[in-house]
């Protein structure tokens, strides 16, 4: 089980310096130069100046190493071009949200869609079956983004029962903490139920194939001749067999999950990592969108090598070799 | 009567697509307007659905637009949302017997410049449609091609290329996509070659896992034992037993890019201004949402309808993948499956034959 762990930290590692390899070269090979004055009254030798202080007049490779060395040894960002803030602080700030957003949302789509699934699967072919199935279809194909203007518009502005955006209200700091997360959760459950949904009806699918598949299995059978409810033959027997491949869709919707946060971030006004990468490629802040890039990819390799051992730990038959 | 082999669901895709691409085909003809004009844009912005105001052509200036226009003594007085305006009734040009009778209509609502809604629908399909066809085609291409190069090019290369692919399948796309697009400046060409150039992954793993199941069967075997080469045997015959699952993958795919092309407009990284796409239509409405609803709404309904339509495609192509259409039937063998069937039943004709068995 160790090796295990250690073979897929190993690889997790290796890919991340792929990605990192990889990001830099897209930044330097791109055409234009991050540092041209873009205005002509910034005088060329301030400009000079400038690159020597981002260390941009030295060759690629001494660039690559010394911005790779940095990072590896000290997690040292660099500054941003924009505000001269250290860039792993300005990321360290966004992490949180992201994470919490991103988090609520894995709940809120495993919730509806294990429910939704669940539905399905009680009544096979029926229409509540069909209507299930119909409603994910939609749901995947509504824009994410779209969905979440029109949650606002509705939800928010129309009927009052959300705030329209933010992640606390304007007077936070003088509540406790309890109104504090209070406050936070009413500001969540609007973006995270949004951005949980597009995933949504794919677990519910997923749900209703795994319990329809495990009735027709010998443990099914042995379940239901043991006179067992059909709620719990549904919920507890069904809902163990369908676990391992519903948590292997957790990482698969990890990228996605991800992705999405980055607009939904934008339509709510979440300040999050989704936020913060906009407003840099916004203003060609360079360090702050490489870093962004890497933070994401160091989120989702997580978020897999995490399913990934749940996985050995919640299915026996998976052997880690 | 014969009917259509495939699911319900899968005719209502293809029709929901094909409907979609019947209109950016003909959007010159059907669009009541230029998807870029902007007539008196203070009069005519933010104009809700259904709504059409009157249009007063004059010799000295732009068109007018005004809500109501009525003669009093020698000046027409329009009626507009900055009050009345007087202008003299000789300088009207497109004033007639029943006043004036030019009606500007904007069926689905103006944006906040004025523009209508419908005429930019219709133009942003064609962008958003050849957008995702174009990358969809371009990662089935690569997908299809990567898969096959693991599938038949030996451990090693199987090896280099899906451990490669599993990298990339955990790259954060988006993240991958926001840094290029940040730093070029989009256009259709590299829109297409990003969005595609991130989605082949998936289908790399499908077409190597569906070919190496394919190799095993019997008419594969046959073919390779009748001494064709592995590329051949790739070509003429695992291949064209692949192309269900391909196709509804292609299909999904077709969606998928449409709604990542939406996401990148939206965020102002894809299709520029003044091109409209439905993605950048949305975000154009995000800041008159609580005043104009209609600017984002209806952008967002086209997205949902082509995405639908894809996924309602690939759901029964799948359905018919699975053996059977709506109706229970079985289903029809391709010429192709036929022709390495008929292959396969040779050539065990012979081994039996050459074994001393009865042939059938």
């Amino acid at each position: 089980m160790i090796r295990f762990v250690l073979r897929r930290l190993l690889a997790a590692a290796v890919l991340l310096l792929i990605v990192l390899t990889l990001a830099f070269a897209v930044v330097a090979l791109a055409p234009g130069d991050p540092m041209a004055p873009t205005d002509p009254r910034i005088p060329p030798e301030q400009a000079e100046r400038l690159r020597a202080l981002y260390g941009l007049d030295q060759p690629l490779p001494v660039q690559y190493v010394r911005w790779l060395g940095a990072v590896v040894l000290h997690w040292d960002w660099g500054q941003s071009y924009r505000t001269g803030q250290p860039v792993a602080e300005l990321l360290f700030d966004a992490l949180p949200p992201t994470l919490l957003l991103a988090g609520a949302a894995l709940l809120a789509q495993y919730l509806l869609g294990i429910g939704l699934g669940l539905l399905a699967a009680s009544r096979p072919n029926s229409r509540l079956d069909l209507g299930v199935r119909v409603a994910s279809l939609v749901v995947y194909a509504l824009p994410t983004f779209w969905v979440g203007l029109m949650a606002v518009l509705v939800v928010a502005v129309g009927l009052g029962l959300a705030p329209a955006g933010g992640m606390t209200a304007a007077a936070a700091f003088e509540l406790g903490p309890l109104a504090a997360a209070l406050d936070v959760l009413a500001h969540l459950w609007l973006p995270a139920l949004v951005l949980g949904l597009s995933m949504a009806g794919d677990i519910a699918r997923y749900t209703r194939s795994s319990l329809i598949e495990f009735q027709a299995t010998e443990a099914g059978r042995a379940a239901r001749a043991r006179g067992l409810s059909e709620t719990r033959i549904l919920l507890v027997h069904g809902l163990a067999h369908a676990a391992p491949r519903l948590l292997q869709l957790a990482s698969v919707s990890a990228p996605l999950l991800l992705s999405g946060a980055v607009v939904a971030e934008v339509v709510f006004a979440w300040p999050g990592l989704g936020t913060a990468t906009l407003v840099a490629i916004q203003s060609g802040d360079i360090p702050v969108v490489l870093a962004a890039t890497a933070y994401g990819a160091v989120l989702v390799i997580a978020a897999s090598l995490a399913a990934d051992l749940l996985l050995t730990r919640l299915d026996p038959r998976i052997s880690v070799e | 009567m014969r009917r259509s082999s495939l699911p319900a669901s899968a005719r209502t895709g293809a029709g929901i697509l094909g409907l979609l691409a019947l209109l950016a085909a003909t959007a010159p003809l059907l669009a009541p307007f230029d998807p870029a004009e902007q007539l008196d844009a203070a009069e005519s912005s933010r104009r809700p659905p259904l709504s059409s105001l009157l249009v007063v052509r004059t010799v000295d200036r732009e068109p007018l637009l005004a809500e109501r226009v009525t003669v009093d003594g020698d000046d027409l007085v329009l009626e507009r949302r900055s009050g009345s305006l007087r202008v003299p009734l000789s300088s009207a040009t497109n004033h007639g017997e029943e006043g004036i009778a030019e009606r500007r209509r904007n069926w689905l609502g103006s944006d906040a410049l004025g523009r209508d809604i419908l005429s930019r629908l219709l133009h942003g399909s064609r962008v958003s449609l050849t957008i995702g066809l174009l990358a969809a085609c371009l990662a089935l291409t690569a997908g299809t091609l990567v898969g096959s190069c693991a599938a038949i090019g030996g451990r090693f290369v199987d090896q280099a290329l899906m451990r490669t692919v599993d990298g990339l399948l955990c790259f954060p796309h988006l993240a991958l996509v926001l840094l290029l697009a940040a730093l070029y400046r989009p256009d259709t060409t590299l829109l297409v070659l990003l969005i595609g150039g991130t989605g082949w992954m998936g289908l790399a793993r499908l077409v190597r896992a569906e070919l190496l199941r394919l190799k095993q069967e019997r008419f594969a075997l046959a073919a390779a034992a009748a001494g064709r080469s592995p590329a051949g045997v790739l070509v003429r015959h695992l291949l064209p037993n692949a192309t269900t699952p391909l196709l509804v993958d292609a299909s999904l795919r077709v969606g998928a890019c449409i709604l990542v092309e939406s996401a990148l407009s939206f965020l102002g990284l894809g299709v520029q201004p003044p091109q409209p796409s439905w993605g950048s239509m949305i975000a154009d409405g995000q800041s008159h949402l609580t005043t104009a609803w209609w600017i984002a709404a209806f952008p967002g309904l086209m997205v949902a309808a082509a995405v639908l339509g894809s996924s309602l495609l690939a759901d029964g192509l799948s359905d018919r993948l699975a053996g059977l259409g709506d109706r229970g039937r079985v289903r029809r063998r391709s010429p192709w499956a036929i022709r390495t069937w008929l292959g396969v039943r040779a050539v065990e004709a012979k081994r039996r034959e050459t074994q001393g068995e009865s042939s059938w």
